[in-house]
């Protein structure tokens, strides 16, 4: 078993198919509620199959950090520029496969959005760092 | 208070029992989990005289129930419920008819693994989740899955040794993930490997891949610096390799391949016993060591993993360019193979290649000591 975590962007990475382009607050209610309901199912999905391990959302805003120097307070750079990319949540999973990671990081760029379509939004895959084996 | 090791020792005890009077596996080890908890709330803190024999009565009155609850099936299953003939099945088959089926072939690794240590090993679901750092709900759903998916499958009177084989080592690779969460697989693996050899003491694989796990385990002490780093082999503090384990790997090796029938874990065993055998790294028998590479090459032929160890060893045997050759016959895209190329062109003197490899396989690795240890092969070579 190896763990992934499957990122969501609210923007950047390689540019978005069509059905991706329209911002959430362009949805019908409705849309917006079946796109909630599609990730709830695909997380009970992921626990039937034994896989999950977690799943957070992010709100849009934020700041970057910096340590600046002792006795100094932390830098601040925020919010977020329209250029920078920006998290919107993840998956942790832990499954057999590869393949099976991108099957379930597949399935999850299918949510649906606007109009109902599948969004085809990329969804961004990386491996964990793992234990060491103990056979040398 | 009731001696933990106690219940977990019973566990797959009752259990054999069970499955022996012919109860299905799944519905037998929900009915342990079941008498489990009624000991915990019973026995007031004091076993009773005889444990074994309270939780066998206790669990086939929890399996006896639910069979009846499931009011369809009784009538297609009545069969199953028959008394058994009187036991004629030694303690120690159970230990091998539970383990070939947790082992099953028609499971993951990783759920055999799982059902392996909660059905055999005795341990909790939360304890075998923090082994493997996922949620309890997550954990028990793989283990109810696996159950699920041997209720639809056949089984042998004893099932494959080889498949159980198969399942211990990888639980015993699986790391000392413990070290961070508190659940020691390689322990456990050691644990569960031993019953499997006192059930079978004609197989000399099972006792080679034992002696296998002590000659591995015995290193433990040396394997981490202060900093939980790993140490690697060659410069590891061999004083704290732990003597006892070596010995008693050594001893289990030799009855093993007195036997005459060597396989692919006496091999390996033998290896690690020849690495154990040195005082130092320097005198470490490496013409013998290439030796058990080619017969371990002769048992799993194919593999590249074996080719690939076995190139280091050619490499100490006939010289790093010797070695290199062997690894750049293989697949670019194998695990580990830049970092033994790395390894075998610092040896040859070609150092700028050697600090290349070493940083595009700490690029490549999905191990986080070894991503650290190559990073600062990578640094090292670069300096001076």
């Amino acid at each position: 078993m190896a763990k992934y975590l499957l990122l969501k962007h609210y923007r950047g990475g390689p540019k978005q198919h069509a059905n991706a382009e329209a911002p959430m607050e362009d949805w019908a209610p409705a849309e917006i509620t079946a796109h909630i309901q599609f990730m709830g199912d695909m997380i009970e999905d992921l626990k039937e199959r034994g896989e999950f391990v977690d799943a957070q959302a992010l709100a849009p805003q934020g700041d970057f950090v910096r340590y600046d120097g002792d006795g100094r307070p932390p830098v601040t750079d925020g919010p977020f520029a329209e250029t920078k990319d920006l998290i919107a949540g993840w998956m942790v999973i832990d499954v057999d496969s590869r393949e099976r990671a991108y099957e379930a990081a597949a399935h999850l760029s299918s949510a649906p959005g606007k109009d109902s379509l599948p969004l085809h939004e990329w969804i961004e895959v990386r491996p964990f760092l793992n234990e060491a084996p103990t056979v040398e | 208070m009731i001696d933990d090791h106690l219940l977990r020792d019973l566990t797959p005890q009752v259990l054999g029992v069970l499955v022996r009077r012919g109860a299905d596996f799944a519905a037998a080890e929900d009915a342990v989990q079941d008498a489990l908890a009624e000991a915990v709330r019973h026995w007031n803190g004091e076993a009773p005289d005889e444990p074994k024999a309270w939780l066998v009565t206790v669990a086939w009155r929890k399996f006896l129930d639910a069979r009846r609850s499931a009011s369809a099936r009784v009538m297609r299953e009545v069969a199953a419920h028959r008394e058994p003939p009187p036991g004629h099945a030694e303690q120690s088959d159970d230990t091998l008819l539970l383990l070939s089926r947790c082992c099953h072939p028609a499971l993951s690794p990783a759920s055999a693994i799982a059902l392996t240590l909660r059905a055999v090993g005795g341990l909790t679901t939360a304890e075998i989740a923090r082994a493997f750092l996922v949620p309890e709900s997550t954990m028990a759903q793989r283990i109810s899955r696996a159950k699920r998916t041997l209720a639809g499958e056949r089984f042998e009177r004893l099932g494959d040794v080889r498949a159980v084989l198969r399942v211990l080592y990888l639980m015993f690779d699986q790391g000392f993930a413990g070290d961070r969460t508190g659940g020691d697989l390689s322990t456990e693996a050691i644990r569960l490997t031993r019953q499997l050899v006192a059930s079978v003491p004609q197989d000399p694989e099972a006792a080679g891949l034992l002696a296998l796990m002590l000659l591995h385990h015995a290193r433990r002490p040396a394997r981490r610096d202060a900093s939980g780093q790993i140490v690697p082999l060659a410069e590891q503090d061999r004083s704290l390799w732990d003597e006892a384990k070596i010995a008693e790997g050594v001893d289990l090796l030799q009855l093993a391949l007195a036997m005459d029938r060597v396989g692919e874990y006496q091999a390996q065993a033998a290896i690690a016993a020849l690495h154990d055998d040195a005082a130092s790294a320097d005198e470490t028998d490496w013409p013998q060591i290439l030796e058990w590479y080619d017969e371990l090459e002769r048992i799993t032929p194919g593999s590249p993993v074996v080719a690939l160890n076995r190139a280091v060893a050619v490499g100490h045997v006939d010289g790093p360019l010797a070695g290199l050759r062997l690894v750049e016959a293989l697949d670019p895209g194998l695990p580990r193979r830049d970092a033994v190329a790395a390894y075998l062109h610092e040896q040859a003197g070609n150092r700028a290649e050697a600090a290349r490899l070493y940083k595009a396989a700490a690029q490549a690795t999905v191990i986080e000591a070894e991503h650290t240890h190559l990073l600062k092969q990578a640094a090292r070579l670069s300096r001076d």
